[in-house]
């Protein structure tokens, strides 16, 4: 095995074209170290060096977070709790406090896993993934960021250095995770839902190969705006956007059921509101 | 009393097996089989190892049988010809460097032609898939008593139902552990993680084809075992001691999780049916049961665990006519073994599932059902044995229902369930009991052994082989002890199990170890006491400050010499048991239990959250409140667990979610608060009053909190775990909320 640890970003790059693995918490390579030795013959990068990638920023348009945030970092951030909640939400969900405080957002989004709990936060709320590469920066659009399962656009030599959060006014967010505990647990079904003047967003986790937008089930909560979509018209669309499997850990069926009883139940939170 | 090794195990100073300083050591692993049935025709070494750097076991190199001693000798310590099931130990290895083992053992290749396997205990078998005796039937029993088939054919009301229990992983929190050697005389010593030190003692005669005294086997501090240590630790010593005995060094073994969970004995899967004849006020009149688990690949304990589960099967209940029949079978899986309960959880929970059943058959509430047919002192069980002790189980239900409020919380679940659009909230009641001590004759051919001995330094050493695992053997001996002799708790010390310095007090299962062993103490206690009064002249066996005073004045003449009573088992005179007949007392005395659990389902996700439980039972005499307690608490969790979450995906016999991340047991925010009573009948032949209490816990969750589900739901829920996926099915899509 072999662990570079850069102090400047360039070096950092070198390394990940080199075909380093990028390593910030951590925490899933930790989880299953000793029994798997595949990952020791790997070479790695460590980012932690990098303080470029630390730190939250506040623009006019933007909420940056460094690469190197934590979970944690962002809980104890009372800007980020009173603007965005829908992060706190997701956040608080991510395994335990050694997990929350070790494990990065951006991370989350490099990892590719398809049941993240993260990035349908950051998805719903139109995040975009700035990559800093040897032929330099570019921003894609979360949404637009992952091809398949665990295949994402960036480019061998690319790293995430920040996630732009545009600042917006949001008239509801939700976060919902079904485990199969209550705690500590990765989700089966999940899904994270906003509503702002740029329309609805529903970002839904463990429902396909990635973590995925549903175009229509916006559409149809667009045009029925500020009343809920009928629910046969909500699973229709459901079954259009998502493809969940059966795995390890659930099934089609309960995976697709439990959705739209669970967003249905959502949004009917929203419209019980004055 | 506090707990004796509290302390050291809260701040870490406990040294378990993998903690124990070594030098000059080797690894050790296992190289397992990944066919689930076939014949060993080749075992592939990789050429771009260099071998040399390793010790290779195969079974050419067990010096005595390759069999692994149990019941039935039938399970090899490593394949040699044949694989019976993925993970099968075919290969050991040991190196001084455990990654460049870990490498190794993905080095090795067993290459199997395979042969068809079994994988559903009740799917007819082809004769090709033929592995033992004619039908592939490790065991099968019966109970009989009066005339279940007339009865049933009488009865006004026959109610069906059928019960199936998947299998459970123990998560002892500390993974199975052994170091092996070779000592200065020759003797081969292990010692680790397990529950039974002549269990594997006997394992080590039998491999290396040794008397006692050429084996040692000495316990390690014991991270947890619920009967995962009973069985298992006899081959993992035995794999041990022979890459020690090859390599000529001391050899550990740890098991990874990942393999602990994949290679490891699970409770056994279980579908039991029930027909039942009741009058229409719900008096029973025959029980009919049929009971099927599934054994895995090899004998190991599935005839004893059959035999518990057959003898609780019918339940706590008075009924004149009842026809149990069961049978343990072989499939092509990791063998099933010991889990707390030991086949008695699987047939509760189908007869709690199935009282609950026929109650709403009669349109009568489960707890009448239930108060009208549990056992009153003078009546008998299926077997026959007369109920003599303990507190009336009526009184425990009471008391239950008080403890959970059940009526008012009752109603207000009905109001609730009405009003809200998807959280539904349920009670459910389950009467249970449990046995205590080995089944039938059990204790007798164990015929027990222990000592205490009075030490010329003023101290008394319990010596017995019973380990602490956790569950608080260290401080109920002492108090026994202490109790007996009435002398401060200081006084007494519990000698370290140790097969070369304690006696065979039988093992560390059964619940059997305050009761039984216990009782051997306060025996051994008087016989001590005896000699100590007739070596001073005293007109009679001396305690409390006598004793004492005896005991110094003994020690300051005799310096360095001990004074040793003994206790051999004997079974109360009341108890008979009839082997060929399955007739009798199955067990000297039973715990009794009565828990009430409150769940609430969200119809949107289809969990079950606990929301409240309570735990009222008879134990005997309570030696110690804390341990007690806990012993129940973390019952009912474990019992949780298996009810509503634990569930083990098989993939061709082998577990595929063998990981903590997939396995998923309850953590503290999945458990209520857990309200424990018990009410006190002190039992004339225990410890100290005390009966069994490690197993009962794990009877009755499981079923109340599926009758809960059921009150709550209208769901009919006859399958653990209860899964949201399972319940979802059971759930019409018209309640969508």
């Amino acid at each position: 095995m072999k662990v570079a640890c850069p102090t400047t970003l360039a070096e950092a790059i070198s390394h990940k074209a080199l075909g380093f693995t990028p390593v910030a918490g951590a925490t899933d390579l930790w989880a299953h170290w000793p029994v798997r030795t595949a990952n020791h013959d790997l070479s790695y990068v460590d980012l932690s060096g990098l303080h470029e990638l630390r730190g939250i920023a506040w623009s006019a348009e933007h909420l940056t977070l460094g690469a190197l945030t934590t979970y944690w970092d962002t809980m104890q951030d009372s800007r980020v709790n009173a603007e965005f909640p829908l992060l706190i939400a997701a956040a608080r969900y991510v395994g335990a406090i050694q997990i929350q405080s070790r494990g990065t957002w951006a991370g989350n989004i490099a990892n590719g896993s398809p049941a993240a709990d993260g990035v349908p936060a950051l998805m719903a709320l139109d995040a975009r993934v700035r990559l800093v590469g040897s032929n330099g920066e570019r921003t894609v659009p979360l949404d637009r960021f992952y091809t398949g399962y665990r295949a994402t656009v960036m480019g061998v030599d690319e790293l995430i250095t920040a996630i732009l959060v545009p600042r917006r006014t949001y008239s509801f967010t939700a976060f919902e995770k079904v485990g199969p505990r209550r705690a500590q647990a990765i989700t089966k079904v999940g899904f994270a839902v906003a509503h702002s003047a740029d329309g609805w967003r529903v970002v839904a986790n463990s429902m396909a190969a990635t973590v995925r937008r549903c175009p229509s089930l916006e559409a149809i909560l667009n045009a029925s705006h500020p009343n809920p979509p009928a629910e046969p018209d909500l699973r229709a669309a459901a079954s259009k956007d998502l493809a969940p499997i059966s795995d390890i850990r659930s099934t089609a069926e309960y995976r697709t059921e439990v959705f739209a009883r669970l967003l249905r139940s959502t949004l009917a939170t929203m419209t019980a509101r004055p | 009393m506090l707990r004796l090794e509290g302390l050291s195990k809260l701040t870490g100073a406990e040294r378990y097996a993998d903690d124990m300083p070594l030098c000059d050591f080797l690894w050790g692993m296992t190289v397992r089989s990944q066919s689930p049935r076939g014949r060993i025709v080749d075992i592939r070494f990789d050429p771009s190892v260099d071998w040399s750097q390793f010790t290779i076991v195969t079974h050419r190199d067990i010096p005595g049988c390759n069999e692994v001693y149990l019941i039935e000798k039938d399970q090899p310590i490593l394949a040699a010809t044949h694989t019976r099931h993925i993970h099968e130990a075919v290969v050991l290895l040991a190196h001084p460097d455990r990654q460049a083992l870990r490498r190794a053992v993905g080095k090795v290749k067993v290459i199997v032609d395979e042969l068809p396997p079994v994988f559903d205990p009740r799917a007819p078998l082809a004769p090709e898939q033929l592995q033992h005796g004619t039908e592939n039937v490790f065991k099968a029993l019966e109970i009989r008593k009066g005339d279940a088939a007339a009865a049933l054919t009488a009865a006004p009301v026959v109610v069906e139902g059928e019960y199936a229990t998947g299998a459970q992983e123990h998560v002892y929190i500390e993974p199975n552990a052994m170091i092996a050697w070779t000592d200065e005389a020759g003797v081969i010593c292990v010692r680790g993680s397990l529950q039974c030190p002549y269990y594997v003692l006997n394992a080590l005669k039998h491999a290396f084809a040794r008397e006692a005294d050429g084996v040692r086997v000495i316990q390690t501090p014991t991270g947890g075992g619920f009967g995962g240590k009973e069985d298992y630790p006899s081959i993992i010593a035995v794999h041990a001691a022979l890459l020690a005995h090859k390599s000529g060094k001391q050899v550990k073994i740890i098991y990874d999780r990942d393999e602990d969970m994949a290679a490891t004995t699970k409770r056994h899967p279980s579908i039991v049916r029930h027909r039942t004849g009741v009058t229409k006020d719900g008096l029973l009149l025959a029980q009919d049961i049929d009971i099927i688990m599934d054994g895995g690949a090899y004998v190991t304990l599935s005839p004893v665990v059959l035999s518990r589960g057959l003898i609780h099967a019918a339940g706590p209940y008075s009924c004149a006519n009842v026809h149990v029949r069961g049978r343990a079978v072989l499939t092509n899986c990791i063998p099933h073994g010991a889990f707390r309960g030991f086949g008695a959880p699987q047939t509760h929970f189908a007869n709690e599932r199935h009282m609950d059943r026929i109650a709403a058959h009669l349109g009568m509430s489960p707890v009448e059902l239930r108060r009208r047919n549990l056992l009153k002192k003078g009546q008998t069980t299926s077997t026959g044995q007369v109920i003599r002790d303990g507190v009336d189980r009526c009184e425990l239900l009471d008391a239950a229902l008080d403890a959970a409020r059940y009526d008012a919380r009752r109603q207000r679940h009905a109001e609730f369930n009405r009003a809200h659009p998807y959280l539904r909230r349920g009670m459910g009641v389950a009467t249970f009991h449990h046995g205590a001590g080995f089944t039938g004759s059990g204790e007798d051919y164990l015929a027990s052994k222990l000592a205490v001995a009075a030490r010329s330094d003023g101290r008394v050493e319990v010596r017995s082989a019973s380990t602490e695992m956790g569950q608080g053997t260290l401080t109920v001996f002492t108090t026994i002890a202490a109790e007996a002799l009435d002398i401060p708790a200081d006084r007494v010390v519990v000698a370290n199990p140790d097969t070369h310095l304690v006696p065979n007090s039988g093992p560390t299962v059964a619940s059997r170890t305050a009761m039984v062993v216990g009782h051997l103490i306060e025996r051994a206690c008087d016989d001590m006491a005896g000699q100590l009064g007739a070596a001073r002249g005293l007109s009679s066996a001396p305690r409390g400050g006598a004793f004492l005073a005896a005991l110094d004045a003994w020690g300051r003449e005799n310096p360095g010499r001990e004074l040793v009573g003994r206790a051999q088992y004997k079974k109360p005179e009341y108890v008979q048991w009839y082997d060929k007949t399955y007739q009798g007392d199955a067990y000297a005395t039973f715990s009794w239990g009565a828990y009430v659990a409150e769940v609430e389902v969200d119809l949107r996700t289809f969990s079950t959250r606990v929301t409240d439980f309570v735990a009222v039972q008879d134990i005997g005499r309570v030696l110690n409140d804390t341990l007690a307690a806990g012993q129940v608490t973390g019952g009912v969790v474990q019992a949780i667990g298996w009810a509503l979450m634990e569930e083990c995906v098989w993939e061709r016999g082998a577990m595929k979610n063998n990981q903590l991340t997939n396995y998923i047991i309850p953590t503290s925010f999945d458990v209520p608060e857990i309200n424990v009573k018990f009410i006190q009948s002190p039992y004339a032949h225990g410890g100290g009053g005390a009966k069994g209490v490690g197993e009962l816990p794990m009877d009755g969750p499981g079923p109340a909190i599926l009758n809960a589900v059921a009150d709550a739901t209208g769901a009919d829920p006859c399958e653990l775990p209860l899964t949201p996926e399972r319940l979802m099915r059971l759930i019409p899509s018209g309640d969508a909320p």
